[in-house]
């Protein structure tokens, strides 16, 4: 396997895009990708969407994004893991680079959601839980998640101002990244006294419905001359759990996390204590609770204490989104992964300006599927 | 959209509550499946879930998906039953202020959802608290 580097990034402001199309968007992440990368060709693409289908109504997506890219019939492969989508399309980019089958791959995300209404997206988002055995009975995604928050308050004292806490935190960080989705301060107060989706989670507990792409492209080492420099993919690991959350053993630990996170460390030859920031997926405020957990960053059943003692905070011991996160940045669940690690690019090159962590050396992204049935982890590092 | 092929199929875990008992190890599984997640074992005995189990984790749903809306808020919990399998369900006749984890529970058969204004009418199990 060759040693392979991001070398180019690209992203648009995300939010409600409406004046925009699916193929606009992405062509547009795609494009700025390309120049930062300096390359004048792709030799292969890949594109992590959860449900062209039932969001906007279009599969093909390979050939229909390879179409709008101009590049020639270069090979187009759609990555689908739900809400891992974009880390498992960036997963599946750099094998192809690492293994010697492409030197230079583009890596995508992108989900338009804001087409169909809220509960149609709902239903989009629902089918990455277990239709016949969860969905049928009337549970929905933030009610997944409700269930594991019982659990982990329940067992370990976790509190409903902790979880607040973690929104807060990511939406402070989010005011510093010009293209978040909510760039808006908000108080453990307005956390509380938001409107209840699934108890115990509230509405500003919850991920925002988004649109939006993000593009990365990669290539082998040795390279000369890049426009910028390269940041290195340090280790790739992937893992599953069962699509049912009720079929775990443990309902607030993410076993695919831990096996993917172990995984990673031992590539990289690194622990835990190494990171200098990592950008997790916080689908829900309980989920980046748990996935710091799983990643080692904290003891079992302590990271509900992390965000409010300032740990995970930006100028903490170890930044945890400083991107803002899904939570302030949006969630278009295919972009997500990819978006992740379009911040780890530039946090490992000192140009996230504002919301620069302070001497970045390792950077790790941790992107989710559903309940956490499918987990994606990377490392990066300086070359 | 629930498909009347697609609820058939299902009938006999929705209905009978009927499971997979794997024959090299015993691991139930439920809906049954073809290669034991525990052994790769292959061959089952079919067994009915145990009637009574209780509540390991719920919420109560507020904003319901299509289908509900005619019934939320409504609580959804995973129930662990007495014969160590666990599954999710609607939990019913229940003050939703007093519903705590560790509650025990019975299963019922009940309507669950229904599809449209002319669909179909989509029956399963759902739990009510049973009297310490």
């Amino acid at each position: 396997m060759r040693d392979v580097a991001v070398i180019g990034v690209g992203m648009n402001r995300w939010g409600e895009l409406w004046e925009k199309s699916y193929r606009q968007i992405w062509t547009e992440a795609a494009l700025e990708a390309i120049a930062d990368a300096g390359v004048d060709r792709v030799d292969a693409l890949y594109v992590g969407c959860m449900s062209g289908g039932l969001f906007v109504g279009q599969e093909h997506l390979g050939a229909l994004l390879a179409d709008q890219l101009g590049m020639g019939p270069i090979p187009g492969t759609r990555v689908e893991s739900a809400c891992a989508s974009g880390g498992l399309a960036f997963r599946q980019a750099y094998l192809a680079a690492a293994s010697g089958e492409h030197d230079i791959v583009l890596a995508t995300g992108i989900e338009k959601m804001t087409d169909v209404d809220g509960g149609a997206a709902t239903y989009a988002l629902s089918t990455a839980a277990d239709q016949e055995y969860e969905c049928y009975h009337g549970v929905t995604f933030p009610g997944l998640y409700a269930m594991m928050a019982r659990v982990h308050m329940h067992r370990y004292g976790t509190t409903r101002e902790q979880l607040a806490q973690v929104a807060v935190k990511n939406h402070a960080h989010g005011l510093l990244n010009p293209l978040a989705q909510f760039r808006s301060k908000i108080t453990v107060e307005d956390v509380l006294e938001s409107v209840m989706v699934a108890d115990p989670l509230r509405v500003l507990d919850c991920s925002p419905i988004t649109d939006g792409a993000a593009a990365v492209v990669l290539a082998a080492l040795p390279l000369k001359g890049t426009r910028r420099p390269p940041v290195k993919v340090v280790a790739s690991a992937a893992a599953t759990d069962t699509i049912g959350l009720h079929d775990r053993a443990d309902l607030a630990w993410l076993r695919s996390t831990e096996v993917a996170a172990a995984s990673a460390y031992a590539r990289a030859g690194i622990t835990p204590a190494d990171l200098s920031f990592c950008e997790v997926h916080d689908c829900f405020t309980i989920a980046e609770v748990m996935v710091i957990e799983a990643l080692g960053l904290v003891e079992r059943g302590k990271g509900g204490e992390a965000a409010a003692s300032g740990m995970t905070a930006l100028g903490g011991r170890v930044p945890v989104n400083p991107s803002g996160g899904l939570k302030s940045k949006g969630h278009p669940v295919g972009a997500t992964g990819i978006a992740q690690i379009r911040e780890a690019v530039l946090q490992l090159r000192g140009e996230a300006e504002d919301r620069q962590v302070q001497d970045a050396r390792w950077g790790l992204t941790q992107n989710m599927g559903g309940t956490g049935a499918s987990s994606v982890v990377h490392i990066f590092g300086r070359v | 959209m629930i498909g009347s092929a697609r609820y058939w199929r299902e009938i006999p875990q929705r209905y009978r509550y009927e499971a997979a008992k794997c024959d090299a190890c015993g691991k139930i599984h439920f809906p049954p499946r073809l290669v034991c997640s525990a052994c790769r074992g292959t061959a089952f005995g079919k067994i009915i879930l145990a009637p009574q189990g209780e509540v390991e984790t719920f919420t109560i749903i507020r904003v319901p998906p299509t289908g509900f809306s005619a019934e939320a808020p409504y609580a959804v919990g995973i129930v662990r039953l007495d014969d160590g399998v666990k599954v999710t369900a609607q939990i019913v006749d229940v003050d939703l202020g007093q519903l705590q984890i560790g509650q025990r529970v019975r299963v019922e058969f009940r309507r669950v959802q229904k599809e449209g204004e002319a669909g179909l009418l989509c029956y399963g199990y759902k739990f009510v608290p049973v009297e310490a």
